[in-house]
C-alpha cells in the first residue's frame, strides 16, 4: 500500500512537473501575475510528492518488502538497519529519486526564499527547474522505476554490493547529488536569463548562492569520495583519473571558474555573456556525469550494475538539455550588454586568467575521460587513459593557476599595479623560499620537485594569509584597530582566503604523499615484524570474527615507535556470506597528519599473510584541506550581501530592539 | 592602452594557454596511453619492445602459483591463445580463476608479461569489457546476453 501511495505520488509529481514547464514561463512573458504565482505553490507541492515517495520507498527497505524488485534486488533482511537506509540510494533506481528529490529540493527553496527576485525572472527559473524536473521524472517513470513489483514475492533480498555497505558510501551520493543538481538552479538562471534577454550586476548576486551552495557540496562529495575509495578499496590510493572521478572532477572545476566569473559580474557588470556561458556548461557536464555514471558506456571502478537502455535514454535528456541550451544561447547571447572595461592586469584579469586555466582543465580531463569512447565508436580500437595522460595535461595548467592564485585578490579592480602587489607579497615570498630550501635541506636535491611543490602550498597559503593582513593594514593603523578591522571584513573576503588557503593545503598533501611515502609488499608470519616510516609492526596473527552478515579474517597488528607500542591495526579480509563476495578493509592509524595503512591480500595456509603497507605523511592534508575550502564556501554563504532572503534593511529596523 | 590592445591582449593570453594545451594533450594522447591487447594479439607479435599495454581475458584454471612476497603467477587466456602473467602485490578481491581480468604493464623478450597492475571489477557478475568484447570476438562468449 505504501509503496503504491510512493509510486502514485511520483506520477502525480510528473504531472504537476508538466503544468510547471509551461504555465509560469508563459506568464512571465505576457506579464500575466497570476500564471506566474503559479510557480512557487506548485514548486512546494513537488518537492512534498518527491519526498513521500521517497520515505514510501526508504520503509519499504526497512521494512525489509520483498515484494518491491529494488529492495529484493538491493537489500537483505540482515543488513544493518543503517545501510537499509542509505541502501535506498545505493542503487540506480534509488540514487535517481534522490537526484530528483534534491532537485525539486532546489526549486522549492527558490520558491521560499527568492522573494527578492524579480517575479518574471523567478517564475521563468522555476519553469525551467519544471523542464529539468519533468525530463528526469520521465526517465525514472519510464525505464527506472523503483516502486515495481514482484510476484511471487521472494524470501530473501540479494542483499547490497558490499563494498557499498559503507558509513562513506552512505554520505558521499547525497553530498555530491546536492553539488551535481545544485547546478541545476545556475542552469535554470541562465536560461531564465536568456528567455527574458536581461542579465545584470543582480542576476550574478542572486546566482552567487546557489553556485556556492552547490560548490560547496560538490567539494565535500568529491573529497568523501577520494576517503572512501582510499579506505575501501585497500590500495591506498586517493584519486584514479578513474571517469567516474572525472565525471565529478569537471563539473567542479567549471563551478571553480563560475564562482569567479559571477564576481567580475556583480562587482563590475563584466563576462556577462561568458558567465551564463559557464552557468550552462557547469550543468551540462554535472548531466554528462550522470550520463557517464549510470549508461554504462564506461568501464570504470564505479560501473555497478548499468543497462544500455537507460544510456539512450540519458543521452536523450543530454542532448536535448545541452544541445538546446547552447542553440538558446547562440540565438540570445548578443541581446546581453557588455558593460566595464578593464586593463589585462587588474582583478578583473586575474580572474579571466583563473577562468581560462580552470575551464581548459576541465577541458583536458574531459578529453582524456572521452576520447577512449571516441576512438573505440570510431576505429574499434581500446585504449586506457590513465593517470599518465592526465598527470602530464592537467598538471601543468595547474602550475600557473597556483602562482598566480595570491596575485589575483591583491591586484585592484580595473587596472592593477602588480609592483604594488608584489610587494605585499614579500613576506610569502619569503616563506615560499624557506619552505623550499628546507626540504631541498633535509631530503636531498633529487626531491627538488617535490621541494617546489611544497613550496607552491606553501606560496598558496601564505599569499591567502597576506591579502587578509594586508587588508586590515596593521601597519598603517596600528595592533588595535587593525585587530578589529580585519574581524570587522566581509565575511566573504575570509571565505576567498579560506577558499584558497584549502586549496594549498590540498597541494601540500598531494605533493608530501606521492614524494614521501613508502609502500611494502610482502609476506608476513605471526610474530615477525617489518618496518616502515618510523614505525614497526609485529604481527599477532589472524583471527576469525562474525559480523551481522559477513565473516572476518582479522590480523592484528601492533605498531610500535622507537621500541613503546603507540597503536594498533586490524585490518580483515572480509566476506559478505549473501553475495560470497570478498572486500578488504584496510587498516588505517593516524598519527599527526600521517597514516600508516596496511591491508591483507592472500591468506596463506601457516598463517601468514601477503599484506601491503603504506607510510603516508601528510596524506590526511589532502581531505582536511577540502574541508578547509569548505569553510571558506560557508563563510561566504554567510556574507550578509548574498543572504538569500535576508530581510530589507527597512524592515529590520522595523523589528523593535528588545 | 587602446580598448584594441586590451583585447589582442586577452586574445593572445586566451590564444597561447589553449594552444599549449592543445599541444600537450596531443602529445600525451601520443605517448601516455596504453592500448589493449588479447592474448592472440600478443603471440601474433609486433608489438615493440618495452611498450606498456593492457592484456585482458580470463584467469587460466588451474595457472594460479602463489609465491613467497606476494608473487603471484598465472595464465591470460583468450581459450585460442595463452600468455604467463608475473605480478608482484596484492590481487583485486575478486580476482579468481575463469574470472575476467585486465592487467597492465610491459610483455618481455621472453614472452611472459610483468603486470604491475591487475584489475578485476567490483561486481561478481563483472566481465570487463574490453575481455567480454574480446572473447565475443573469438566466439567463446557465454555471457548472459
Amino acid at each position: 500500500m505504501i509503496v503504491e501511495v510512493g509510486h502514485f505520488a511520483l506520477i502525480l509529481a510528473f504531472v504537476l512537473s508538466l503544468v510547471q514547464s509551461v504555465v509560469p514561463i508563459w506568464g512571465a512573458l505576457r506579464h500575466d501575475q497570476r500564471m506566474m504565482a503559479v510557480a512557487p505553490p506548485v514548486s512546494a507541492m513537488m518537492f512534498i510528492l518527491v519526498g513521500i515517495s521517497f520515505v514510501a520507498l526508504m520503509m519499504a527497505y526497512v521494512t525489509s518488502d520483498f515484494s518491491v524488485l529494488n529492495v529484493v534486488q538491493n537489500s537483505h533482511s540482515a543488513k544493518p538497519d543503517l545501510f537499509k537506509i542509505t541502501g535506498v540510494w545505493g542503487n540506480h533506481e534509488g540514487s535517481l529519486l534522490l537526484w530528483v528529490l534534491i532537485l525539486v529540493l532546489f526549486g522549492a527553496l527558490v520558491a521560499a526564499f527568492g522573494r527578492n527576485i524579480p517575479p518574471e525572472l523567478r517564475a521563468t527559473t522555476l519553469g525551467v527547474q519544471g523542464w529539468v524536473t519533468a525530463a528526469f521524472l520521465l526517465f525514472m517513470l519510464v525505464t527506472s522505476n523503483p516502486f515495481i513489483r514482484v510476484t511471487p514475492p521472494p524470501m530473501e533480498g540479494q542483499d547490497l554490493n558490499p563494498i557499498l555497505q559503507d558509513i562513506g558510501l552512505a554520505i558521499h551520493p547525497p553530498l555530491l547529488y546536492v553539488g551535481y543538481v545544485g547546478f541545476s538552479i545556475t542552469f535554470s538562471f541562465a536560461i531564465a536569463a536568456l528567455i527574458l534577454g536581461r542579465v545584470d550586476a543582480a542576476w550574478a548576486r542572486w546566482v552567487r548562492p546557489w553556485t556556492l551552495l552547490a560548490w560547496l557540496f560538490l567539494t565535500l562529495g568529491i573529497a568523501m569520495g577520494s576517503y572512501w575509495a582510499y579506505y575501501e578499496l585497500g590500495w591506498g590510493g586517493y584519486w584514479f583519473w578513474d571517469p567516474v572521478e572525472n565525471a565529478s572532477f569537471m563539473p567542479w572545476l567549471a563551478g571553480t571558474a563560475l564562482l569567479h566569473s559571477a564576481i567580475v559580474m556583480e562587482k563590475r557588470g563584466a563576462l556577462k555573456v561568458w558567465t551564463v556561458l559557464l552557468a550552462i556548461l557547469t550543468f551540462s557536464l554535472s548531466l554528462l556525469g550522470t550520463f557517464l555514471v549510470r549508461s554504462g558506456v564506461l568501464t570504470s571502478v564505479h560501473a555497478f550494475a548499468t543497462d544500455p537502455a537507460r544510456g539512450t535514454f540519458i543521452l536523450g535528456i543530454l542532448v536535448v538539455f545541452i544541445g538546446g541550451s547552447l542553440a538558446l544561447y547562440a540565438w540570445r547571447a548578443p541581446l546581453l550588454k557588455q558593460g566595464g572595461l578593464f586593463a589585462p592586469v587588474s582583478r578583473e584579469g586575474a580572474l579571466v586568467l583563473n577562468n581560462l586555466l580552470l575551464t581548459v582543465a576541465a577541458a583536458a580531463v574531459f578529453v582524456g575521460t572521452l576520447y577512449p569512447l571516441a576512438l573505440e565508436a570510431v576505429t574499434g580500437e581500446k585504449i586506457s587513459v590513465g593517470p599518465p595522460f592526465f598527470n602530464l595535461t592537467f598538471g601543468p595548467l595547474m602550475i600557473p593557476l597556483l602562482l598566480a592564485m595570491p596575485f589575483g585578490p591583491l591586484l585592484a579592480w580595473k587596472r592593477g599595479d602588480i609592483y604594488a602587489v608584489s610587494q605585499r607579497l614579500y613576506g610569502a615570498f619569503g616563506l615560499t623560499l624557506l619552505a623550499t630550501l628546507m626540504v631541498v635541506w633535509f631530503q636531498g636535491p633529487q626531491q627538488i620537485l617535490a621541494a617546489l611543490g611544497i613550496g607552491a602550498g606553501v606560496w598558496v597559503i601564505a599569499g591567502a594569509v597576506a591579502e587578509i593582513l594586508s587588508r586590515a593594514r596593521f601597519a598603517d593603523v596600528g595592533m588595535s584597530t587593525g585587530f578589529r578591522r580585519l574581524f570587522g571584513l566581509p565575511s566573504s573576503a575570509w571565505g576567498a582566503a579560506f577558499g584558497h588557503i584549502g586549496m594549498g593545503v590540498v597541494m601540500l598533501g598531494i605533493v608530501a604523499t606521492e614524494a614521501f611515502q613508502e609502500e611494502k609488499v610482502l609476506t608476513i608470519r605471526p610474530n615477525e615484524t617489518v618496518t616502515i616510516g618510523d614505525y614497526e609492526l609485529a604481527f599477532g596473527g589472524l583471527v576469525r570474527r562474525t559480523g551481522p552478515n559477513y565473516i572476518d579474517d582479522v590480523g592484528h597488528f601492533d605498531i610500535f615507535k622507537g621500541g613503546e607500542k603507540v597503536a594498533e591495526a586490524d585490518p580483515a579480509k572480509r566476506l559478505y556470506t549473501a553475495r560470497r563476495m570478498p572486500t578488504t578493509e584496510a587498516g588505517i592509524v593516524t598519527f599527526g597528519l600521517s597514516q600508516v595503512y596496511v591491508s591483507i591480500g592472500e591468506v596463506h595456509a601457516d598463517g601468514g599473510a601477503d599484506i601491503r603497507l603504506y607510510h603516508k605523511p601528510f596524506v590526511t592534508l589532502i581531505w582536511l584541506g577540502c574541508l578547509v575550502m569548505g569553510f571558506g564556501a560557508v563563510l561566504s554563504l554567510f556574507d550578509r550581501r548574498l543572504r538569500v532572503g535576508a530581510p530589507r534593511p527597512a524592515r529590520m529596523r522595523a523589528v523593535p530592539a528588545e | 592602452m587602446t580598448r584594441k590592445q586590451r583585447r589582442l591582449t586577452m586574445i593572445a593570453a586566451a590564444g597561447s594557454v589553449l594552444a599549449v594545451a592543445v599541444g600537450l594533450i596531443l602529445f600525451a594522447l601520443n605517448d601516455r596511453i596504453v592500448f589493449f591487447q588479447s592474448p592472440s594479439d600478443i603471440v601474433a607479435g609486433g608489438l615493440p619492445d618495452g611498450q606498456r599495454i593492457r592484456l585482458g581475458g580470463l584467469v587460466a584454471e588451474g595457472s594460479v602459483q602463489r609465491g613467497e612476497n606476494a608473487q603471484v603467477r598465472f595464465s591470460v587466456t583468450d581459450t585460442v591463445e595463452t600468455v604467463d602473467v608475473v605480478y608482484v602485490g596484492l590481487l583485486p578481491d575478486l580476482f579468481r580463476e575463469g574470472q575476467g581480468v585486465v592487467t597492465e604493464g610491459v610483455l618481455t623478450p621472453d614472452g611472459i608479461f610483468r603486470a604491475d597492475n591487475v584489475l578485476a571489477k567490483h561486481d561478481e557478475n563483472y566481465m570487463p569489457k574490453e575481455v567480454a568484447d574480446a572473447l565475443k570476438g573469438k566466439g567463446v562468449w557465454q555471457g548472459e546476453q
